[in-house]
């Protein structure tokens, strides 16, 4: 894919990732955070990963964003907006963000793989839907079917919990 | 650069745009209110133009030429946007749905990808979005409850939605929608796979789930797009329209747009996924000359008519539900029959070896 | 105090839900099969069709000013309808009829009669008080205009609508 594509998802999606912790309005977060994905999953797209792009908009930004605006919308966070800014904690903050991108910076700078180019990908040919399944299904069956019994344990576990808060 | 895929991409975009999905959108809207009125013993508009046929000219005329009014305690930029994100998840849907064979050589599908029923809904899930905000953005009741209705109303039917295309793609073995046409080219429709191979039992067993699944399916695209009689976000009779109560002039337009949008692109889905696709028995594909591959996209049309006149067909007999039968349908029947179906087909499938 | 209503218990068949939908669809299909067939009987189209030749002889539409068989205009000015009429639609100028005229007994006629349709009722009270048989309620319904000076009717208006009447009391003509 050209180059500037990326660039341009990239750019999106750390705009819109700042933008998440920036605002004082808990909806615009989560419509920022969607458009975010959305940019995260034209990324992968553009790497011919479609079936990892579009289930990122289907799960995160299709139903768990959904969620969490029902849910905010329900609670109707109006204190957020109310409340003052600590600004030591804020600067503290972005100082120990900024030490830490200095220091992915550094480590990367410093990886020898990191300073070679890699010559440009081939486009695959391959039902990557099928491969995801066929590893899912093949290789890790146990862990998997482990991962649905946790799942299914954590789920019934919310409908006790919500279930004794009603009596 | 392909400048040929580029070319031919785009003029199948901007005519089926332009060609195709608007005006069918609006005449959807003259379509609705006409079978309405036929239903009720009416007659509908046929003032404009012959039997009212200009009528969605003049509406869209009326609706430019209105206030564009914004109520001061919404939140502008949400307000502004809302109506843009419910048309447009609805339109392009459409660019995985293969609506035609060939046309000169070029395949008639806007983007063949090979994830293509999950690409559909993926965007089928942004389309709540419009609403969401729109209900939020409004800053009033009415439209804030239909907003929520609608989140919940969304994510409930999205399992079943997915759950119920599931046994199709059991026996395609392949997510993408031009293959399921092909496969259904070969094996006959989806809801009648008997077709063609009469005496297979396995194929008339078949036909059971595979009904069921595609009846599932469709009542979960009712619910999807707000069609009654799963209309409850924007039930005129208790929420005053619901999302779009604070809406005037060509935004509240967009919204009903949006909604025979997603309407149409819900029917295409479904014929494409159940009803044969562009196919119909004994007419050849397009590589047989070109007024085959023109007669292919008719097909196709007419089907989609065909399911859009059932759609509201359905809207102007039942009556909507209340919200917590909405709910127990939702969860407690469609998913758990989806479910059960899935194993239906697939023992099917194991059992018979297709 | 409250009631309860108790639920009628449902059969199976009734809590399947499937056949009452059926039921409905069937019916709806119906209605619209006899539309498109043109079985079902509808409105009237109103400004193609009209129903004036089944209008009754009593409607009441616009009131309006008649002449009798001799071109009279049989009005004479009496003002008794602009005192009788409930919303004041009613407007009379009368003058006198000169004395070579052949109706000069009569004195006066009236030289402006509005009738202001944005006020009148059609009640016909008009009709009834007048002495003279002068003033009728005709059939026309369709009363329409762009401002408030257009809905008010003239005494040349008022005449055109009410043309001829015959059968009427001749009462002023002369003696045989």
């Amino acid at each position: 894919m050209p180059a500037y594509l990326f660039w341009i998802f990239a750019l999106l999606m750390l705009v819109f990732g700042a933008a998440v912790v920036i605002n004082r309005n808990p909806i615009a977060s989560a419509l920022n955070l969607v458009v975010s994905f959305l940019s995260l999953a034209a990324l992968f797209m553009s790497l011919d990963a479609f079936f990892v792009g579009i289930i990122q908009v289907l799960v995160y930004a299709g139903a768990i964003m959904v969620l969490f605006l029902f849910i905010i919308m329900l609670l109707d966070l109006r204190v957020e907006k109310l409340r003052k800014i600590n600004w030591v904690a804020s600067a503290g903050g972005i100082a120990v963000a900024l030490a830490l991108l200095t220091q992915i910076f550094y480590v990367i700078g410093n990886l020898k793989a990191a300073r070679q180019t890699f010559p440009p990908l081939a486009r695959s040919t391959i039902d990557d839907v099928r491969n995801v399944g066929l590893a899912l299904f093949g290789n890790y069956n146990l862990p998997f079917q482990i991962i649905g019994i946790l799942v299914l344990v954590a789920t019934i576990g919310v409908v006790l919990l919500s279930k004794r808060e009603v009596r | 650069m392909d400048y040929f895929l580029i070319t031919t991409s785009l003029l199948k975009i901007v005519g089926m745009l332009f060609i195709v999905i608007l005006p069918m959108v609006s005449y959807s809207v003259y379509a609705e209110r006409r079978v309405s009125a036929f239903m009720q013993d009416r007659l509908g508009p046929n003032r404009v133009g012959p039997a009212g046929l200009f009528q969605p000219i003049a509406d869209i005329f009326k609706l430019l030429l209105k206030e564009d009014f914004s109520p001061r305690h919404v939140n502008t930029f949400y307000y502004w946007l809302a109506p843009c994100l419910a048309l447009v998840p609805a339109i392009i849907t459409i660019a995985v749905v293969p609506f035609g064979s060939t046309l000169l050589g070029v395949p008639m599908v806007i983007a063949d990808i090979n994830v293509g029923i999950l690409y559909v809904f993926a965007i089928a899930s942004l389309g709540v979005y419009g609403i969401v905000l729109a209900g939020w953005a409004s800053n009033s009741k009415y439209p804030f409850l239909g907003g929520v209705r609608s989140s919940s109303q969304m994510i409930s039917y999205e399992l079943s939605l997915g759950l119920a295309v599931i046994p199709v793609f059991l026996l395609v073995g392949n997510l993408r929608l031009t293959s399921v046409v092909r496969y259904q080219i070969e094996h006959g429709w989806m809801i009648a796979p008997f077709i063609g191979d009469w005496m297979n039992l396995g194929k008339w067993l078949l036909a059971i789930p595979m009904i069921i699944s595609f009846v599932v399916f469709t009542i979960a695209v009712f619910a999807e797009t707000n069609r009654l009689p799963f209309d409850l976000p924007e039930a005129e009779q208790e929420l005053a329209g619901g999302y779009h109560t604070e809406y005037s002039s060509m935004k509240f337009a967009l919204f009903f747009l949006g909604e025979y949008a997603a309407m149409i692109s819900g029917s295409e889905v479904i014929v494409t996924l159940f009803l044969g696709g562009w196919h119909f028995p004994g007419i050849p594909d397009g590589s047989h000359g070109w007024i085959f591959g023109v007669i292919n996209i008719a097909v196709f049309f007419a089907k989609v008519a065909a399911l859009i006149f059932v759609f509201m067909w359905v809207r102007w007999t039942l009556p909507r539900f209340r919200y917590d039968q909405l709910m127990r349908l939702g969860w407690l029947f469609f998913f758990e029959i989806a479910l059960v179906n899935i194993f239906l087909v697939a023992i099917i499938v194991a059992y018979f070896r297709f | 105090m409250a009631i309860t209503v108790a639920r009628p218990k449902l059969n199976w068949r009734e809590r399947m839900y499937l056949p009452a939908i059926a039921a409905g669809m069937a019916i709806t299909i119906k209605h619209f099969k006899n539309m498109i067939l043109g079985r079902t009987k509808v409105t009237m189209q109103y400004p193609e069709e009209k129903w004036d030749s089944s209008m009754p002889e009593h409607y009441r539409g616009a009131p309006a000013l008649v002449r009798d068989t001799d071109g009279r205009v049989r009005c004479v000015a009496c003002q008794l309808c602009e005192f009788i009429c409930p919303p004041r639609a009613i407007k009379i100028v009368a003058g006198e009829i000169p004395s070579t005229d052949r109706f000069a007994k009569v004195e006066k006629y009236p030289e402006e009669f509005d009738i202001d349709m944005v006020r009148c009722i059609f009640c016909g009270m008009c009709e009834e008080v007048c002495p003279e048989q002068a003033i009728f309620l005709r059939k026309d319904y369709a009363i329409t205009g762009f401002t408030r000076d257009q809905m008010v009717h003239h005494k040349e208006k008022l005449l055109e609508i009410g043309g001829v009447m015959h059968g009427v009391v001749l009462k002023w003509n002369e003696k045989k």
